[in-house]
This record gives structure tokens, C-alpha cells and sequence, in this order.
């Protein structure tokens, strides 16, 4: 884990090259291009960028008009404003249509910091998986995340990516392989997985580096798109590990642990721990602070991993 | 009537001050939109509101509501200075456990009427403070106070059309209309004039006024109680940054706190010492 990136700058970083390579890509933002970073994107390409003002429901329903005439948009605001201000917007616009628009959120989950509850999306991942056709991704580093952007933009239809707002460490190498629907084993083990996504996943590595000195064996299996769902990923390490603790930025309720325990109840039910914010809203403080608060660190896992293994 | 306004004037220079040390110890939080509020702020709860900061919740109370939330340092100050909590607890702002939230949290702060912090909620709220309190047969007034970016959002215009319809000339709305927004200047990021005749359009009276001009906004606010059978909006031009010269006018520090270098010079721009 060397070099720290945010995923939003790695995003901003990707959309700017993309407008290079496809000039039917078009930038939506709702007043926050700088801290989305979609203005890298409008410095360079300023006639295909249209900041619509703080109006997020009309910035999405903007945007499926685009995509209706052969664009192809990505619109970017705070994963609060995105899911929570324009959810129907998004259903009925975007993902009853197949609209070919790229919802890219940054600002998700409680590392948003200071800001504090009203701004921390701790549900925004459960309510997108909830909505027919539309593809959700959580990327765990900068460098997932240029691969990320780079797969949404050559699909075709909705895509929701919820990316953060701080620096995390990079966990894959330069040459990784991002796929739509497809989890990866980044750390092989064999008495329990850890089943992890977006920043979660750099904490679930230092957790298993930290067991294995305990002479206890932990897999880490990142889960880049929680849907479609790699299940088969999933119940592999259930039936191979026999316990299993996930881990999100996220509510417990609706997101990654919920899309795990709903597999493993119908192909392979095993013990399961479930790491996440525990169905409560956010808090204003620092984001390192909060991380620890919410009981979402390495130590947190390792806590989790010795309690399952415990139950095996 | 000009003692009072000397007196709010001083007030308000005040709670400028607290406002800039309050941010400069957070290092986190809305400088730009704080300062420009806060002399309407400072008129509303020193002045026109009645409400008794030693029982937040007493019957008899007007209601303020912060549409633009981001701005809660402003109210803060003011709740603070009022006596609704401890001025020390100012320097708890935005630290965890603290009950000053980086947005307006009625859940946990004395004198917060309702949870903002997402723009453009904040006038449908008021629209049903201003309808229930009607329905008691009650005279509270009912303030909200929006930023001029929050007017682009869709659910402010939803609600002014409510409020006309239902002729709440108990609800008096302030538009901070201090021209800038994150992005820029709101002219160039998406254009929301002429905003006192969007409201007329809307069926609501207006009176437009320079929002640092003490005397203008007693007037005004004055004005308003008077206006029967329509919601009142006071267009108030103002100065993003107001007070400190090297903040006015500036986009760029509309989230940004002083730095430790800042600090003794927005100090000075304000009148005051500065002994840290
Ligand atoms: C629904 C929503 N979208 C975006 C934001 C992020 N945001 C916070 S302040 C702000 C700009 C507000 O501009 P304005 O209303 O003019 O406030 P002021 O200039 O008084 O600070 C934005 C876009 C938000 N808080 N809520
Ligand atoms: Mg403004």
C-alpha cells in the first residue's frame, strides 16, 4: 500500500481523458465541480459541460434527455444529493429507460467529515441496489477507480459509482483488471474472508496482515461491484472458509453486507458478521475520528475476525 | 430608533468576531455565507423575534428557520450570544459529540427549530410551521432565511407557490442574495434573477433592501408584519464575506475557514484585538 489517492481525483483525472477519446461524453454538476472534480472535465472541454446550479432533479432528468439524443452523461454531485435529492429522478428517468447516464457520486459515507449527518450518505448504496437496471460499483482505490470510470463510460445504461472524499491507500497494482459484475481475491486465505468494499478493503488487508501474525489465515475479497454481484465469489469463500465478515462505509441495512447475507442464506449458509454503520445516521468529526467511532478500522475487523472464528 | 440600530450594529460587529474565531478554531466551515447573514441574524434574534432562550421550546415563540444551513455558524453565534448554551461551547463546533453539528440539528441543539443543511428544504418547512400555527389561531411569525444559489433548487419555487396559495402573511422569507455561490458567481452558474419579480410572479409581496443596512432591515422587517394576505420575501442585497475585507466578494472562501495567519488580520478588519 504505497501511494494515497482520493478516488474523486482519480475520477476527475479519467473523465478529463475520456472527453479526449469519446466526444459524446458530456459532464453534468450541481455547483460543487470542484470538490467532484468534474472540473477538470469543463476545464477542458467547457462547451460539454453544463453546471446546472444547485438543482440536482433537474440536473438528472437534464441528463437523460442527453442520453436520449446519443450523448453519453456523467453527473456528478455529493452521493447525498445524487441518491437522496433526485431518487426518483434517477428511477424514472435514468434506470426505467435504460438511459445511458453515468451517476458518479463522490462524498459518500461518514468519512465526508465535518459536515456531519445531513451530509453523510450511509444509505445511498442500499437504495441504488434496489432499483432495477442499475449497476452499482464502490471503488477501494484510485487505481479501481480509473478502471471503474472507464468500464461505466463503455457500458451502456446507468451506472452508479459511489467514490470519497479523502486520500486512501491504493491496494491494486498499476496493471489491475477491473470487471463490471466480478469480485477479486486480493489476499488468499483459507479460515475466514473478509468480504469488503470501497475504503473497507485497504482496512480488511491490514486486518488479515495483522491475524496472520496470530497464526490465523483471513482472505480478502473486494467486491467492486456490488451489483450485478459476483455470488459465485461469495460462496466460494463460504464453503472454503466456512466464516465470512463484511465490511462497507455504509449502513448495515441494504448494502454489501445485506447483498452477501442474502447469498449466502440461498447457496451456502454460513456464520456471518456484518461491519458497517450500524442503522444510524452520521455525526460531524474529523473523518479519521469517525472511522473509529462507527467501529470501522483494521482493529474493528480483526475484533470481528477472532469473534467468527470463534463460532466455527 | 437610532440607539437600537447603534446597538444591533455593535451587535452584530460582535458576533462577526465570534463567527471568525469560531471557524478559525473548527478549521472547518462557511465563512463567506456566515458573514453575510449574520446582520440580518443579529436583527431577527435581537430584535424582531420573540423568544425566550431559557425555555427554547415556550409556545409563544417565532420560528426561524436556517434554509441555507451551511451558514449555521451564524446562527450559533447568535443562539450563544442570546443565552441558549454557553458561548465556551462555540469552540466545540463541529468536533465529534459536540451539539453544534456542521449543519443545523434541531435534534441536538437548543434554539434549532428543524434539521437543514440540504438547500432548498428549508421554505417548505417554514410553509408548514406558518400553516400550523395558523390553524392554532396563533399570531407567531415565521422567518426562513434562504441563500440566493438556494433558489435554483426547484422545492423553494414548489413552496413559494404554496405559501401564496395559501396566503401564509405570517411567513416572512430573506433571500442572502450575496451574488456568489461554490461554483462562482450565481449570475454565471445558473441565473436565478430577477428574483424580486420571480416572487411577485409567485403572488408574494417584496421589498428589496440592502441586507447590511441595519436600519433597512428593522424597516423592512417592520414592513412585512404589516403586508396581509400574502407571504412577504425581503430581497436583501449583500456582500459575501462581509466585515473582512480579504473574504468580501470571494467565492473561493465560501467554505473556507481562517488560517492561523488569517486570524489577527480578519480580526483587525473587524475592530477588534487580537490577544491569542
Ligand atoms: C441540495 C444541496 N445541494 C448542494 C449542496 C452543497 N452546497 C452547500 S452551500 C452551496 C452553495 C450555496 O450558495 P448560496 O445559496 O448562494 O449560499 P451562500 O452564498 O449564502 O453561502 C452548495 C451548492 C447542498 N448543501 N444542498
Ligand atoms: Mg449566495
Amino acid at each position: 500500500m504505497s501511494s494515497m489517492i482520493a478516488t474523486r481525483d482519480a475520477y476527475g483525472e479519467t473523465l478529463a481523458e475520456l472527453g479526449g477519446e469519446d466526444s459524446r461524453i458530456v459532464v453534468l454538476d450541481a455547483d460543487l465541480s470542484g470538490s467532484t472534480k468534474t472540473g477538470v472535465f469543463a476545464k477542458k472541454f467547457p462547451e460539454r459541460f453544463f453546471n446546472m446550479g444547485i438543482a440536482e432533479a433537474n440536473m438528472v432528468g437534464t441528463a437523460a434527455g442527453l442520453a436520449a439524443v446519443g450523448k453519453v452523461p456523467f453527473l456528478s454531485t455529493f452521493a447525498i444529493f445524487a441518491v437522496g435529492r433526485a431518487w426518483e429522478q434517477v428511477r424514472q428517468s435514468l434506470a426505467y429507460p435504460k438511459a445511458n447516464v453515468k451517476v458518479v457520486a463522490t462524498h459518500g459515507g461518514v468519512t465526508v467529515g465535518e459536515d456531519g449527518g445531513s451530509h453523510q450518505s450511509v444509505e445511498d448504496v442500499a437504495i441504488m441496489r434496489a432499483v432495477p437496471n442499475m449497476t452499482v460499483i464502490v471503488p477501494a482505490d484510485g487505481v479501481e477507480t480509473k478502471a471503474a470510470i472507464r468500464a461505466a463510460a463503455a457500458y451502456k445504461g446507468p451506472v452508479y459509482v459511489r467514490l470519497g472524499r479523502n486520500k486512501v491507500p491504493t491496494v491494486f497494482p498499476a496493471d489491475y483488471r477491473f470487471e463490471i459484475g466480478k469480485g477479486t481475491e486480493l489476499v488468499a486465505g483459507t479460515d475466514l474472508t473478509f468480504i469488503t468494499t470501497g475504503l473497507m478493503t485497504a482496512q480488511a488487508v491490514t486486518a488479515a496482515e495483522q491475524l496472520k501474525k496470530e497464526g490465523v489465515s483471513a482472505r480478502v475479497v473486494h467486491i467492486g461491484t456490488i451489483k450485478p454481484l459476483d455470488r459465485e465469489i461469495i460462496a466460494k469463500a463460504a464453503r472454503e472458509t466456512g466464516v465470512i465478515v463484511t465490511a462497507e462505509e455504509h449502513s448495515i441495512v441494504g448494502g454489501l453486507g445485506s447483498a452477501v447475507a442474502e447469498v449466502l442464506a440461498e447457496e451456502c449458509p454460513v456464520p456471518l458478521k456484518r461491519v458497517g454503520v450500524n442503522d444510524r445516521f452520521g455525526t460531524s468529526g474529523k473523518a479519521e475520528e469517525l472511522l473509529k467511532y462507527f467501529g470501522l478500522t483494521a482493529e474493528d475487523l480483526v475484533e470481528a475476525g477472532r469473534e467468527m472464528l470463534a463460532r466455527k | 430608533m437610532n440607539e437600537q440600530v447603534t446597538h444591533l450594529e455593535e451587535k452584530a460587529r460582535q458576533l462577526r468576531v465570534a463567527i471568525v474565531k469560531t471557524l478559525h478554531k473548527s478549521q472547518s466551515g462557511h465563512t463567506g455565507g456566515s458573514l453575510s447573514a449574520i446582520d440580518m441574524v443579529t436583527a431577527l434574534y435581537f430584535h424582531k423575534m420573540r423568544h425566550n432562550p431559557s425555555d427554547p421550546s415556550w409556545e409563544g415563540r417565532d420560528r426561524f428557520v436556517l434554509c441555507k444551513g451551511h451558514a449555521a455558524p451564524a446562527q450559533y453565534v447568535a443562539l450563544a450570544e442570546a443565552g441558549y448554551f454557553p458561548k465556551e461551547d462555540l469552540m466545540t463546533l463541529r468536533r465529534l459529540g459536540s451539539h453544534l453539528q456542521g449543519h443545523p440539528d434541531s435534534k441536538v441543539t437548543p434554539g434549532v427549530e428543524v434539521c437543514t443543511g440540504s438547500l432548498g428544504q428549508g421554505l417548505s418547512m417554514a410553509v408548514g410551521m406558518a400553516l400550523g400555527l395558523r390553524l392554532d389561531q396563533r399570531d407567531n411569525r415565521v422567518y426562513a432565511l434562504l441563500g440566493d444559489g438556494e433558489l435554483q433548487e426547484g422545492q423553494v419555487w414548489e413552496a413559494a407557490m404554496a405559501a401564496a396559495h395559501y396566503k401564509t402573511d405570517n411567513l416572512c422569507a430573506m433571500v442572502d442574495a450575496n451574488g456568489l455561490q461554490i461554483d462562482g458567481e450565481v449570475a454565471k452558474v445558473m441565473n436565478v434573477g430577477p428574483i424580486a419579480d420571480k416572487f411577485r410572479a409567485f403572488g408574494w409581496q417584496t421589498l428589496e433592501i440592502d441586507g447590511h443596512d441595519m436600519g433597512a432591515i428593522l424597516a423592512a422587517l417592520d414592513k412585512a408584519e404589516t403586508l396581509k394576505g400574502a407571504p412577504t420575501v425581503i430581497v436583501a442585497r449583500t456582500v459575501k464575506g462581509k466585515g473582512v475585507s480579504f473574504f468580501e466578494n470571494k467565492a473561493s472562501y465560501h467554505g473556507v475557514p481562517p488560517s492561523d495567519e488569517e486570524l489577527p488580520r480578519a480580526l483587525e478588519c473587524l475592530g477588534e484585538q487580537c490577544n491569542l
